[in-house]
C-alpha cells in the first residue's frame, strides 16, 4: 500500500466536489458537495496522520467533522432563509449581493 | 512546595485569609449580575432590582476595606516588628508566598505553582544566570530582597511585605516548543488572584465608586425603560474590573481588559434608539479593538520570551533579573503601550472617550472617569519591570511612555475649552489626566502615577456625579451655554462638592490633586534638585503647561455653570439626598486623600512619623519582582510655581468672564473677540473644535481613502495579473474573458475618468463590478484561482 | 483514474499487501462512482443517498488506515446527523422527488474545466511528490487507539478542541437566529 493512493482518491473526491459546487443549482445540493470536499480533506489528514505515526491527523480529522457540522447547520438555515423569503433555492438567483 | 505550605501553616495570620480569599468579591458582583439577568425581571417590583445590587456592592466594598485595612495593619505591624529583629522576622515569612491549591499538591504537580520558585530558577539556569544565587527558597531569598531594597533606596529600612498569590489549575495543555519555563513538555495556565498594595488599593477604588454610583442611580436612571439591564451591568462591570485587578495572569488580564470593554460597550449604548449613542458606543469598541490587537501581541511577546508562562510574577521577576532580552522587553512594552492609548485614552486614540459619554452620568463617572479607562495604567503598573527596563526609563532622556502621556496631557486640556457641554470638558479633563498618571509612571515615579489614579478617582466621579446633578435639574441637558449659568445660589450643595472637586483637580492646597500632582512634577526630575530617577525637563515643562489648561477650562466650566445670569427654562434645585450624599462623600474624599501621600519633609515631625504612606502601603519591594526606583525628592519651590502657574492661569480665564459679565450679563463668549481678528487663532480654535481633525483622518482619509488606491489596486491585478495567468489557463480563459470583456468595456471608461482624478468614489464603483452577486461566478473564480496558484507554487518551487 | 490504474500495476509487482489493496480498490471504486452519480443525478433525494454510499465508502478507508474513531465519528455524525439534517433540508424547500431537468446549470463545462484542471493539478503534484517511491510506503503501521486519540485532543490539542466547542455553540445560536420566523 502507497500513501499515494489514498491521496488521489481523496483528490478525485474533492473534484468531484468541486464539480459539484459548481454545476448545481439547488442549495441543498451544493452543500452536499461541500461535504464530499470536506471529506476528501479528511481522507487527506488521517492517510498523513497514520503515514507519520502520528494521532494528530485523526484528531483533526475529527475537528473537520465537527466544523463540517456547524457549516451544514448554518448553511441550511441560509437556504431555508432564502427559500422562504424567495420561494426557490436556485442559488444562480440568489444575487441581491451584486454591487 | 511542601516546605512553603508548612511555612504558611506555622505562621498563620487571619489576614491570610483574606487576602487569599479576594476571589470573593468579584465573585460576589458576578453573582449580582447573574441574579439580576435571570430573576431581574420578575424581581418583585423590578424597580427596585437595584436593592440586589446595592446589597452585593456593599458587602464587597465591607470586604475589600477590611483587606486594605489588614494589609495596612499588617504593613505597620511588620515595622515595629521588623526594626527590632528584621532577619528573624524575614525568616518567619511575612505572608505565605505561594499558596499552592491543594488539588495540585495531591496531583502532584508541584513543579507548577503560580510562581514556583524551582520554575524561575530552572528558565534562569537556561538563561544562563548561574551567578544568581539558586539554592535558596523563595520566601527567604526574596523576603531578604525587599529589605536590602529598602536599605539600599533611602535607608528607611522599610520592609515591603510580599504580594500574596493564590491559583488553580485552570488548564494544561502541551507546549509550544522549545524551552518552558515549567520545565516539562505540559504547560499548565493558572487561574488565581494577586493581593499586593496596588490590587488592594483598586479594589477599594472600584469599590467604593461603584457603591456610590449605585446608590446615585437609584435616582438618576429611575423609571428607566432598561433599569434591570442598567443594574445588570453595573455588577458586571464591577465583577469584570475587580477580576481585571485581581489577576495572577496575563491571560486572565486580557479575559477582564475584554469585559471591561463589553461592559462600556453596553453602558455607552445604553440608549441605543438614538444613533449618537448607538455609534459612540461603536467607536469605542472599535477603537478599542485597535489596541487590543496590540495587547495581544504584547502579551504573546511575553508569554514566548518569558518560557511560556503567563504568570505575571514570573515574568516581572524575569523582566528583574535579566531573564528576558532587552529586545523582547522593547518589544513588549510597545505593543502593551498600544492597548494603553486605547483603553486608557492617550493622545492619538484617546477619540472615542469624550464620545462615550452619551452614556447614563454615573456611568461616566464609573466607568469613563474613575475605573475602567485606568485599567491600561493599572496594567503598565502591574507590568513595570517590561515598561521600566523594556523602555529603560532610568537611562533615557525621553521615551516613548512619557511622551505620549505629556502629549495628551496638553493635547486633552487644549480641547476641553472648546467644548460646550459640561460632561464633554471632563472628559477631556479626564483624558488630560490619564496623560499625567502615564506621563508619570513613563518617567519611572510609579507611586504618583498610582497616587493620581488613587485620588483622581474621587474628585473626577465628585465631578462627574455633579454634572449629573447639573444635567437632573436643568431639563436633562448638559449644554453649559444654553441651559445653565448662575446656578450657586440655585443649587448651593452642588456647587460646592463640583467646586470641591474642581480645586481638587485643578491642584490647589491642601486639595487631593496638588499632592498627585506635585508628585508627579517632582517625578520628572527636570527641577534642579529632586533626585528623581530621570531628568526630563521638557515633560516638566509640558506637566506645568498642563496644570495651567487644567485650571483655566475648569474656571470657565465653573464661570459658565455656576456664575453670571440663568439662562435656562426650568427651575434647578439641589438633588434628593441619595444624590446628594454620594456627591459630599467623595468631595470629603477630595479634601482628604492627598494626605495620605505628603511628603516626609513637610510639616516637620508630622512628615516623617506620618508622610509617605500611600507609597509605603502600595509600592511593592523592589529587587525581587519590582525594580528598584528612586523617588523624588519634594521641592516648595516646585510646588509653588506649580500652584502660581495655575492661579494666574484661572484668574486671566476668570478676568476674561467678569469683562463679558460687564459687558452683557447674559453673553457666554465674545463676539467680536481675537477669533474674528487674528486668523492664527481662529484656526487654532478651528483646530481644537475638530478634535484636531483626527475623526476627520480616521474617518475620511483612513477609512474612505483605503477604498479607493484598494479598488484601483484589484483593478490594476484584473486587467494585468489575472488576464494574463487566465489567458494561458486553458479552458477557465472562457470565463474569466467574458468577465474581463465587461471589465474593458465599462471598466476602462470609469478607469479614465478614475485617472483623471475624480478621486475614491467613482474607483470604489469599479470594485461594485467586481461584485456581480453570482455565487457561482465567486466560486469559479475563486477555486480556478486558486487552482492556477497552486500551480504557479508547483512550477515555481 | 488511469493514473490509479498504473498504480495498481506498478504495486501489484512488489511485495505489497494484497487484501488490504483489494479492500481499497473495490472502496474506491463504489466511492467515485457514487461520487460521480451524486453529482449528476436529477433526483435531489438519489443525490443525498448516493452521498450516503461515498460517507460510508470514507468511513472504511478511515478503517483501512486504522483510524477507527475517526471512522465511527463518521458514521455517527455524518451518516446519522448530517445528512439527516440535509434530508430534512431537501423536504423544507420541497423539491420534487421524482427526476428534476432543471437540476444543474447549463453552463456545466465551467464546473468541468475547473475541477479537471484542479485535478490535473492535484495528481501531478502528488506524483511528482510520492508517486510509487519507497518511502510512500504505507506498511507496518498500527491501529490508532482511540485512547491515544482522547489522550492527543485533552492534552495536545485542548485549545483547539475548545475553540471548535465555542465554534459549535456560535453555530448553534446562528443557525437558530437566521432561521427563525420573525
Amino acid at each position: 500500500m502507497y500513501l499515494t493512493q489514498y491521496l488521489l482518491l481523496a483528490a478525485v473526491l474533492f473534484c468531484i466536489g468541486v464539480y459539484g459546487v459548481l454545476t448545481r443549482r439547488n442549495g441543498v445540493l451544493v452543500l452536499m458537495s461541500i461535504e464530499l470536499i470536506l471529506n476528501a480533506v479528511n481522507i487527506n489528514m488521517v492517510a498523513f496522520g497514520t503515514y507519520n505515526a502520528d494521532v494528530g491527523g485523526q484528531v483533526f480529522a475529527l475537528f473537520i467533522i465537527a466544523v463540517a457540522a456547524a457549516e451544514v447547520g448554518v448553511g441550511l438555515a441560509i437556504v431555508l432563509l432564502i427559500y422562504r423569503n424567495r420561494r426557490s433555492i436556485d442559488v444562480s438567483d440568489a444575487s441581491l449581493m451584486r454591487g | 512546595m511542601s516546605i512553603f505550605a508548612a511555612a504558611a501553616a506555622e505562621t498563620f495570620q487571619p489576614s491570610d485569609w483574606l487576602f487569599e480569599n479576594v476571589w470573593i468579591v468579584p465573585a460576589i458582583m458576578a453573582a449580582s449580575f447573574l441574579y439580576i439577568l435571570f430573576f431581574g425581571k420578575t424581581f418583585p417590583g423590578k424597580d427596585r432590582v437595584h436593592y440586589v445590587g446595592l446589597a452585593a456592592i456593599t458587602v464587597a466594598l465591607g470586604f475589600s476595606l477590611a483587606t486594605a485595612f489588614m494589609w495596612v495593619t499588617q504593613y505597620e505591624d511588620n515595622q515595629s516588628h521588623g526594626s527590632e529583629a528584621s532577619s528573624a522576622f524575614v525568616g518567619e515569612g511575612i505572608v505565605s508566598t505561594v499558596e499552592a491549591d491543594e488539588k495540585e499538591e495531591s496531583s502532584g504537580a508541584s513543579g507548577q505553582g503560580c510562581l514556583a520558585e524551582d520554575n524561575r530558577v530552572g528558565s534562569l539556569q537556561a538563561a544562563g544566570e548561574d551567578e544568581y544565587a539558586l539554592g535558596t527558597g523563595l520566601l527567604t531569598d526574596s523576603g531578604e530582597l525587599a529589605v536590602e531594597a529598602g536599605e539600599d533606596g533611602k535607608g528607611e529600612g522599610h520592609i515591603k511585605a510580599k504580594s500574596v498569590v493564590r491559583c488553580l489549575e485552570w488548564f494544561s495543555t502541551g507546549s509550544f516548543g522549545g524551552d518552558t519555563a515549567q520545565g516539562s513538555d505540559n504547560l499548565t495556565f493558572n487561574i488565581g488572584t494577586i493581593a499586593d498594595g496596588q490590587s488592594i488599593m483598586m479594589l477599594v477604588v472600584v469599590t467604593f465608586i461603584s457603591f456610590l454610583v449605585h446608590l446615585y442611580s437609584t435616582e438618576y436612571v429611575k423609571g428607566d425603560r432598561r433599569y434591570v439591564h442598567y443594574y445588570a451591568f453595573l455588577s458586571l462591570f464591577t465583577a469584570s474590573m475587580l477580576f481585571m485587578v485581581l489577576s495572577s495572569s496575563t491571560l486572565q488580564l486580557i479575559v477582564g481588559w475584554e469585559l471591561v470593554g463589553v461592559c462600556s460597550f453596553g453602558l455607552i449604548g445604553h440608549w441605543w434608539e438614538e444613533k449618537p449613542n448607538s455609534d459612540a458606543a461603536l467607536k469605542a469598541f472599535l477603537t478599542n479593538r485597535v489596541g487590543d490587537i496590540g495587547l495581544l501581541v504584547g502579551m504573546i511577546v511575553l508569554f514566548f520570551g518569558a518560557g511560556q508562562t503567563f504568570d505575571i510574577e514570573t515574568i516581572n521577576y524575569l523582566a528583574v533579573h535579566d531573564g528576558l532580552s532587552q529586545t523582547t522587553m522593547t518589544v513588549a512594552a510597545l505593543c502593551l503601550m498600544t492597548a494603553v492609548m486605547s483603553k486608557s485614552g492617550q493622545f492619538i486614540l484617546h477619540t472615542w472617550l469624550p464620545d462615550a459619554m452619551a452614556g447614563p452620568t454615573p456611568v461616566s463617572a464609573l466607568i469613563h472617569a474613575a475605573t475602567m479607562v485606568v485599567a491600561g495604567v493599572y496594567m503598565i503598573g502591574r507590568l513595570y519591570p517590561v515598561f521600566w527596563f523594556g523602555l529603560t526609563i532610568p537611562g533615557s532622556s525621553l521615551n516613548a511612555l512619557a511622551f505620549v502621556g505629556a502629549l495628551t496631557v496638553v493635547g486633552g486640556g487644549a480641547l476641553a475649552f472648546v467644548q460646550n457641554d459640561v460632561k464633554k470638558v471632563l472628559a477631556y479633563s479626564t483624558v488630560s489626566q490619564l496623560g499625567y498618571m502615564v506621563l508619570a509612571l513613563g518617567v519611572g515615579a510609579w507611586t504618583a502615577g498610582m497616587f493620581h489614579l488613587f485620588t483622581h478617582a474621587f474628585f473626577k466621579a465628585c465631578l462627574f456625579l455633579g454634572a449629573g446633578a447639573l444635567s437632573h435639574a436643568c431639563h436633562h441637558s448638559f449644554d453649559m451655554k444654553a441651559e445653565m449659568g448662575g446656578l450657586r445660589k440655585r443649587m448651593p450643595v452642588t456647587f460646592a462638592t463640583f467646586m470641591v472637586g474642581t480645586l481638587a483637580l485643578v491642584g490647589v492646597f491642601p486639595f487631593a490633586g496638588f499632592w498627585s500632582k506635585d508628585e508627579i512634577l517632582v517625578g520628572t526630575g527636570g527641577f534642579p534638585s529632586t533626585n528623581a530617577n530621570g531628568n526630563y525637563t521638557l515633560l516638566l515643562i509640558m506637566g506645568l503647561i498642563g496644570a495651567a489648561m487644567t485650571a483655566g477650562y475648569m474656571t470657565r466650566v465653573i464661570w459658565l455653570v455656576f456664575f453670571g445670569e440663568y439662562r435656562g427654562h426650568v427651575d434647578p434645585h439641589d438633588p434628593p439626598a441619595v444624590m446628594k450624599y454620594p456627591l459630599i462623600a467623595l468631595a470629603g474624599l477630595s479634601v482628604i486623600t492627598g494626605f495620605l501621600n505628603f511628603p516626609s519633609d513637610w510639616f516637620g515631625g508630622l512628615g516623617t512619623r506620618y508622610g509617605l504612606k500611600f507609597e509605603q502601603w502600595v509600592e511593592p519591594g523592589g529587587g525581587s519582582t519590582f525594580p528598584v526606583i528612586g523617588h523624588g525628592d519634594s521641592n516648595l519651590a516646585l510646588a509653588v510655581i506649580a500652584s502660581l502657574v495655575g492661579i494666574g492661569s484661572a484668574a486671566f480665564v476668570w478676568n476674561y468672564y467678569q469683562k463679558l459679565y460687564a459687558k452683557d450679563p447674559n453673553a457666554t463668549e465674545v463676539t467680536d473677540g481675537l477669533r474674528s481678528r487674528n486668523k492664527a487663532a481662529a484656526g487654532g480654535y478651528a483646530l481644537l473644535e475638530n478634535k484636531y481633525y483626527l475623526d476627520h483622518l480616521y474617518e475620511g482619509a483612513i477609512a474612505d481613502g483605503t477604498k479607493g488606491p484598494l479598488a484601483r489596486a484589484a483593478y490594476w491585478f484584473n486587467q494585468n495579473v489575472l488576464d494574463e495567468i487566465v489567458n494561458t489557463a486553458g479552458r477557465t480563459s472562457t470565463v474569466l474573458g467574458r468577465f474581463i470583456y465587461r471589465f474593458i468595456d465599462q471598466g476602462a471608461i470609469d478607469g479614465s475618468v478614475n485617472l483623471s482624478g475624480r478621486g475614491a468614489s467613482e474607483s470604489g464603483g469599479l470594485l461594485r463590478k467586481v461584485q456581480s452577486g453570482r455565487i457561482r461566478q465567486y466560486a469559479s473564480l475563486m477555486f480556478g484561482a486558486a487552482t492556477v496558484l497552486a500551480a504557479v507554487f508547483i512550477v515555481a518551487i | 483514474m488511469l493514473a490509479s490504474v498504473s498504480l495498481f500495476a506498478q504495486a501489484t509487482g512488489n511485495s505489497w499487501d494484497l487484501p488490504a489493496n483489494i479492500a481499497f480498490g473495490i472502496i474506491s471504486v463504489i466511492a467515485i462512482g457514487a461520487a460521480l452519480r451524486m453529482v449528476t443525478t436529477n433526483n435531489v433525494v438519489h443525490s443525498a443517498l448516493y452521498l450516503l454510499i461515498v460517507l460510508a465508502s470514507v468511513a472504511a478507508v478511515y478503517i483501512l488506515l486504522g483510524a477507527e474513531f475517526a471512522a465511527a465519528t463518521q458514521v455517527l455524525v455524518y451518516i446519522g446527523a448530517i445528512l439527516v439534517l440535509l434530508l430534512f433540508g431537501v423536504m423544507l424547500t420541497r423539491a420534487r422527488l421524482g427526476g428534476d431537468e432543471d437540476l444543474n446549470y447549463e453552463q456545466r463545462w465551467i464546473g468541468l474545466g475547473v475541477s479537471v484542471l484542479l485535478f490535473v493539478v492535484m495528481t501531478y503534484s502528488i506524483w511528482e511528490q510520492y508517486g510509487t517511491k519507497d518511502e510512500a510506503r504505507l506498511v507496518g503501521y498500527e491501529p490508532q487507539r482511540t485512547a491515544e486519540v482522547a489522550d492527543s485532543i485533552f492534552s495536545t490539542y485542548i485549545v483547539p478542541f475548545e475553540a471548535v466547542s465555542v465554534l459549535l455553540l456560535a453555530a448553534l445560536i446562528g443557525a437558530v437566529v437566521v432561521a427563525r420566523r420573525d
